[in-house]
């Protein structure tokens, strides 16, 4: 679990963190990535600020990185989220699960971006033109929905 | 000792403030705590709330020294 200040490259991430994984046991890597897009609800998005509670974000990611290693097979899993400004193009988050084969991979990860965003205290406040912000509603029911 | 209480995001700007502490003194439980930063009113349904950084109900126990937060629904991802 990673949270970061700064833009981050998840493709780059994702091979660096390849290679710390034994050679030749992960058959499958399913990764979701979430970028900020420059329009939402009809307005045009200049930045976005993520906030976050700090200790307790990061207590909750773990969380959900422990019961998706706990409920799938899995070689490994990891999040990386933005917090702070963001700018239109830039990735919000990584959620990436590493597995023998297929199925649990993509099941893993698509629980853990399903309840990250039902459950990650992590807020978000848009900037749109003429100076206006506004807080984002509305998110996931959670994994059990889907 | 006292109760350390703590709003973000939406609810941080209607409060017009970060955090406060409180006299621990007559509050037991989380939707006590809210009562008394807020004028008796009740806490509004859709509010969450955390002790110590673990999420909690309204009627969750709290004790001196602990740390309350309260937070719109998340919107993270």
């Amino acid at each position: 679990m990673l949270l970061s200040d700064a833009p981050f490259d998840p493709w780059a991430w994702l091979g660096q963190f390849e290679k710390t994984l034994p050679p030749g046991k992960a058959g499958a890597c399913a990764a979701f990535v979430g970028s900020l897009r420059d329009f939402n609800d009809g307005e045009e998005v200049q930045e976005m600020f993520l906030e976050h509670y700090p200790g307790m974000t990061e207590r909750e990611l773990e969380k959900l990185l422990t019961e998706a290693r706990r409920r799938w097979p899995l070689l490994d899993a990891r999040i990386v989220h933005r917090v702070g400004r963001v700018q239109p193009g830039e990735t919000l988050v990584l959620a990436a699960a590493w597995s023998t084969h297929r199925g649990p991979a993509c099941d893993a990860c698509r629980f853990l971006i399903e309840e990250l965003k039902r459950r990650a205290p992590l807020w978000k406040r848009e900037s749109l033109s003429g100076a206006s912000q506004r807080w984002v509603s509305g998110n996931s029911d959670g994994y059990a929905a889907v | 000792m006292s109760i350390r209480v703590r709003y973000f995001a939406s609810l941080r700007e209607t409060m017009g403030r970060a955090e406060e502490s409180l006299a621990a003194e007559g509050l037991d439980t989380v939707a006590g705590v809210w009562k008394a930063v807020n004028r008796g009113l009740p806490m509004p349904a859709n509010l969450l709330c955390a002790v110590n950084m673990e999420y909690a109900r309204p009627e969750t126990p709290v004790k001196d020294g602990d740390e309350v937060g309260f937070f719109p629904p998340v919107t993270g991802g």
